[in-house]
């Protein structure tokens, strides 16, 4: 049986591991608030160039441009997005699972390769048999429009190159603080989707050519769906953070509930035995005096 | 047409980072690719690129500016939406920090003929400075 010193020091050492989760929670939870308000504050610029581009392509041929070209798709290359640190429950995981399985679908028909984005998806495919094209690590912490800007542009030239015919992203969409979910996004080709109609009505004057304007709109595009998808993976990961540290400090509250009460328990024992002993001791000496 | 009795129009600037202005103006200049172009309301539908440069628009009277560097405008009767990567208000600018940018620039641009430079960059790296410099000078 556990001695009340051991029991007294397990306390000590769970109290120190809940000061530390605790910690964790408020700092994700601070965290996650800033991306959120990042998130909102980036929608407007995504949500414009998508109208812009609809109403661009209606009036310039889509095929005009390499970024607009479907290929049939012979290789593919998936942008697999997970986050830099773990401790933030299935999060990581669940990419990790998802990805696998894409890669698996494929049955060597089509050649795949992977851009890894992460240090967990890093250190995940380095030990697996996939071409990793490239690796983005230890950028979330700072997490800025420049990181998406230039991992957009290689993607944009790889496609442009013809070293791939159709980029996937792979990453956790923000739900809620409490949900993410893994989706699979096709980045190029681009589709453009249909404006809305008061904006298709409206017959602009175009400086230059809309096609002129469709060709730098469209790299900016791909940066702007990067940086989205990157933005959503890190506020995912601030809200799994979160949860999952949540849950570990109730975890360790009610192991410090239980082992107090182990810890009384046993005083109690101890003190019953010592009176015993004491009263035991005196009926003994009394009886030997009378 | 209604529109004519207007005197003011909304204008919105956004960037990827956030949204930097959402005004009535009365008045807006921006560089667009093929030149500086002045909006008033009632504008006919117009849409173009932009380049580096310097954006103002006038709000009750008051004239206020921007640094820009590249994006788009589109431009309706009552509303004008610009979208542009970056986005400073003159007030927010440190000139300082714009000098030794333009030095920087001017330095890699002089290495004419060096391999490891790229001119193109170095080149859109001077134009931002120099409109930083000089949007930052219409705040004195």
């Amino acid at each position: 049986m556990a001695t009340l010193r051991d029991i007294k020091r397990r306390i000590a050492s769970v109290k120190s591991t809940q000061q530390i989760t605790k910690a964790m929670k408020l700092v994700a939870a601070a965290k996650l608030r800033r991306a959120q308000e990042r998130i909102l504050e980036a929608r407007p610029y995504a949500f414009k160039m998508q109208e812009v581009l609809g109403s661009l392509a209606l009036r310039a041929d889509p095929q005009s441009h390499p970024l607009l070209q479907r290929r049939d798709a012979g290789r593919k290359t998936l942008v697999v997005i997970a986050a830099d640190k773990g401790l933030c429950g299935a999060f990581n995981s669940n990419i990790m699972r998802r990805s696998l399985e894409l890669l698996r679908a494929t049955d060597g028909e089509v050649a795949m390769t992977l851009i890894v984005v992460g240090r967990k998806t890093r250190d995940f495919y380095r030990r697996r048999p996939y071409t990793i094209r490239s690796e983005q690590v230890g950028f979330f912490d700072k997490l800025a429009y420049a990181h998406a800007a230039a991992l957009g542009q290689e993607l944009a030239k790889a496609y442009v190159a013809g070293e791939a015919d159709e980029i996937q992203l792979v990453y956790n969409e923000f739900k809620s603080v409490a949900t993410q979910r893994v989706v699979v996004e096709r980045l190029l080709p681009i589709e453009p989707l249909q404006p809305p109609e008061e904006l298709a009505a409206i017959d602009f004057i175009y400086e230059p050519s809309p096609a002129a304007i469709l060709e730098s709109l469209l790299p900016k595009h791909v940066e702007v769906q990067v940086y989205r998808a990157l933005m959503e993976s890190l506020a995912g990961e601030y809200g799994a953070r979160m949860t999952a540290m949540e849950a570990a400090t109730k975890n360790a509250s009610e192991m410090i509930d239980l082992l107090t009460l182990q810890f009384n328990k046993a005083r109690q024992e101890r003190i019953t035995k010592e009176l015993l002993e004491v009263v035991g001791g005196a009926e003994a000496l009394r009886q030997a005096r009378g | 047409m209604a529109d004519r009795d207007r005197h003011t129009f909304q204008l919105e600037v956004v960037t990827p980072q956030r949204l930097i202005v959402s005004e009535e103006v009365e008045e807006l200049v921006a560089p667009g690719k093929e030149g500086y172009f002045g909006v008033w309301p009632g504008h006919t539908p117009f849409m173009t690129t932009l380049k580096i440069g310097e954006l103002s628009y006038k709000r009750r009277g008051e004239e206020r500016f921007l640094a820009v560097s590249w994006g788009y405008a589109e431009v309706r009767s009552e509303k004008a939406i610009i979208l542009v990567e970056t986005a400073e208000r003159s007030e927010e600018i440190d000139a300082a920090r714009a000098e030794q940018a333009k030095a920087r620039a001017e330095e890699r641009l002089r290495r004419w003929g060096d391999e490891t430079v790229d001119f193109t960059r170095a080149q859109a790296a001077l134009e931002r400075a120099l409109t930083r410099a000089s949007v930052a000078a219409r705040t004195r």
